[in-house]
């Protein structure tokens, strides 16, 4: 039977040599991740089930990196529940302050999630690793405490849509911007319980980063996973990372991808050539214009980090916007690089004291804001841009602030213009 | 097992920072969560709800972060089941896993207007409404979905099957 990405990678999980889409599988899992949010649930799920070990020490990351560094006493005592619990159970993979960073930017710059492997998270990013061509999906605490049970969890087969990407990408435009348009055409349910796999000449072209950024956001099309087929591409990213070697299921790489004639319940072709920069306006990712059809809309804040674009190659194309100018007085410029490794790297290269002499702050690796848990949040009636993944009512703090989402040209230059502008105004 | 309760009707794509924003995901106690739930879409709404009263939302219920926190505040304030039209996915595995009722009907959800009086049968997805005299009938779960409900959530499942 002819079969997607998607499909291979969870029948190899399962045992089997094909699955169908509808059918539902026990299936094996190859790392699992938790968060200061998540992860005190999922412990209290586990310990109250009285379960005394977990299933890998080596394949279960806690990551807290929501609301740190702590935010307030509360904040502190779930984090302490992440150090406890990794002290006593001996997880290999936490991260205290100082080498912890935005997860889904971490686990991969980490090596700890590669092509084809199975990977689930207690948090709905997680979907950000099928960039690397791994199956890899959000679910909740109860879900993260069985798979560090058992490692094991059960799922359906998910149908795919593909989406076929033709063309040259302009200027300012990137991995962002495909994906917020692409959920500007099928909605915020778009892709429901279904995996969304990204191809055609402008992914082969598109780096890593970009692809990360696409594949984090997904589930704001209601999608269950996004992948895009491992290529050279990912090969050199990993070959940095991880130095490990294929699942053996895979082992050519070309045999990790989707065979030809596999069926799809929709595909989409767009010519990307000639699309501009684009942002979702409030309340929803689905929200998307084209940057020039915003006209004076004025900004108080823009957050340039997260685990959709806080990477340094996002980084490095703010500064480049930013580079020699100040930013409008008005407003209040954050950046937030996603790790301690991006962190360190922006600042080698000098891109601190750009964004610091055009008059923004860099804050330590953390989701912060975007998530409106602390460091940037949004009084009543204040309004956003942001290179985040989502702008709900009230997402970055108050139920009455308004957040827009773009690609880190788009948030540097309207930074400087005081309204949401393209980086070829500003 | 028998439900009664009103409803509380919102609309499509009810997101999980709407029915627990984030300001309060500093505690994982029930308590606390409940007495916030759904303030980003109803200030009021934990004050309203009763004991056995039902959510009724649209399409795509509980999209966005995977914060079990939202079927819990749920479950916490008292509500004895959600219906939808659909659920976002992570919001349906959660809502299963931790033993929150919850129902997919395309009909019942664009029926069912606020303050409606509704019984739900469980057992057979059956959902009457009591003020229209109407009823509808919900997806049936597969089986092993089933068999994680009735152990009590994924973990006592998980539990007994470890053993």
């Amino acid at each position: 039977m002819k079969q997607t990405i998607t499909q291979k990678i969870l029948a190899a999980h399962c045992g089997k040599k094909s699955v169908s889409a509808g059918e539902f599988i026990n299936a094996k899992v190859d790392f699992c991740l938790g968060n200061d949010i998540t992860a005190p649930l999922a412990i209290k799920e586990l310990e109250k089930a009285g379960i005394k070990k977990v299933w890998d020490k080596s394949k279960i990351a806690l990551v807290p990196d929501h609301f740190t560094p702590n935010k307030d006493v509360a904040s502190a005592m779930q984090c302490k529940v992440l150090q406890e619990f990794a002290r006593k159970y001996n997880i290999k993979h936490y991260f205290e302050q100082g080498r912890v960073g935005v997860e889904h930017a971490l686990l991969p710059e980490q090596g700890l999630v590669g092509p084809g492997d199975l990977v689930i998270g207690a948090d709905s990013h997680t979907c950000t690793y099928g960039a690397l061509g791994a199956f890899s999906t959000g679910m909740g605490s109860t879900d993260l405490s069985a798979v560090m049970a058992t490692g094991c969890c059960w799922f359906k087969i998910p149908e795919s849509i593909k989406f076929v990407y033709k063309g040259r990408l302009s200027r300012w435009v990137g991995g962002k911007d495909l994906i917020l348009f692409t959920i500007g055409k099928i909605g915020v349910d778009g892709a429901l319980y279904m995996a969304m796999e990204f191809t055609g000449p402008a992914i082969k072209r598109l780096p890593m980063d970009d692809r990360f950024a696409m594949a984090n956001m997904a589930i704001e099309a209601g999608g269950k996973s996004g992948i895009i087929a491992p290529d050279r591409i990912t090969l050199d990213y990993i070959k940095q990372t991880t130095g490990r070697k294929y699942p053996l299921y895979a082992k050519r790489l070309s045999s990790l991808n989707s065979d030809k004639d596999a069926r799809y319940h929709e595909i989409y072709e767009w010519d990307v050539s000639k699309m501009e920069p684009q942002v979702a306006c409030p309340h929803l990712p689905s929200n998307v214009k084209a940057v020039s059809k915003l006209k004076n809309v004025s900004i108080d804040q823009s957050v340039i980090g997260s685990c959709t674009n806080g990477r340094i190659s996002d980084l490095r194309i703010a500064a480049r916007v930013l580079k020699g100018k100040r930013i409008n007085s008005r407003v209040r410029l954050i950046v937030i690089p996603a790790t301690q490794a991006i962190y360190l790297e922006a600042m080698k290269e000098g891109l601190f004291e750009i964004f610091i002499n055009a008059g923004g702050v860099v804050e330590t690796p953390t989701c912060g804001p975007c998530l409106g848990g602390h460091a940037g949040i949004l009084a009543e009636g204040e309004v956003a841009i942001a290179t985040t993944n989502r702008n709900f009512v009230g997402r970055m703090g108050h139920p009455k602030s308004f957040v827009y989402l773009s690609n880190p040209a788009v948030a540097a230059a309207s930074a400087i213009k005081g309204r949401i502008t393209s980086p070829n105004e500003a | 097992m028998k439900l009664k309760g009103k409803a509380f009707k919102f609309g499509n794509n009810i997101n999980t920072d709407e029915i627990i924003p984030a300001r309060y995901l500093n505690t994982i106690d029930p308590k606390i969560l409940g007495t916030h739930c759904m303030e980003d879409a109803d200030t009021k709404f934990s004050i309203k709800v009763k004991r056995g009263d039902v959510i009724v939302g649209g399409k795509n219920f509980g999209c966005g972060s995977s914060r079990e926190h939202a079927p819990v505040s749920i479950k916490a304030c008292g509500v004895s089941c959600v219906i939808a039209e659909s659920f976002a996915r992570i919001f349906f595995r959660n809502s299963i896993n931790i033993g929150l009722p919850i129902l997919e009907s395309k009909e019942a959800s664009r029926a069912i207007k606020e303050g409606d009086l509704l019984e739900i049968d469980l057992a057979d997805g059956k959902i009457i409404n009591k003020t229209k005299r109407k009823e509808y009938l919900a997806q049936p779960f597969p089986d092993f979905m089933q068999k994680i409900i009735k152990a009590g959530g994924l973990m006592k499942y998980v539990k007994r099957r470890t053993r």
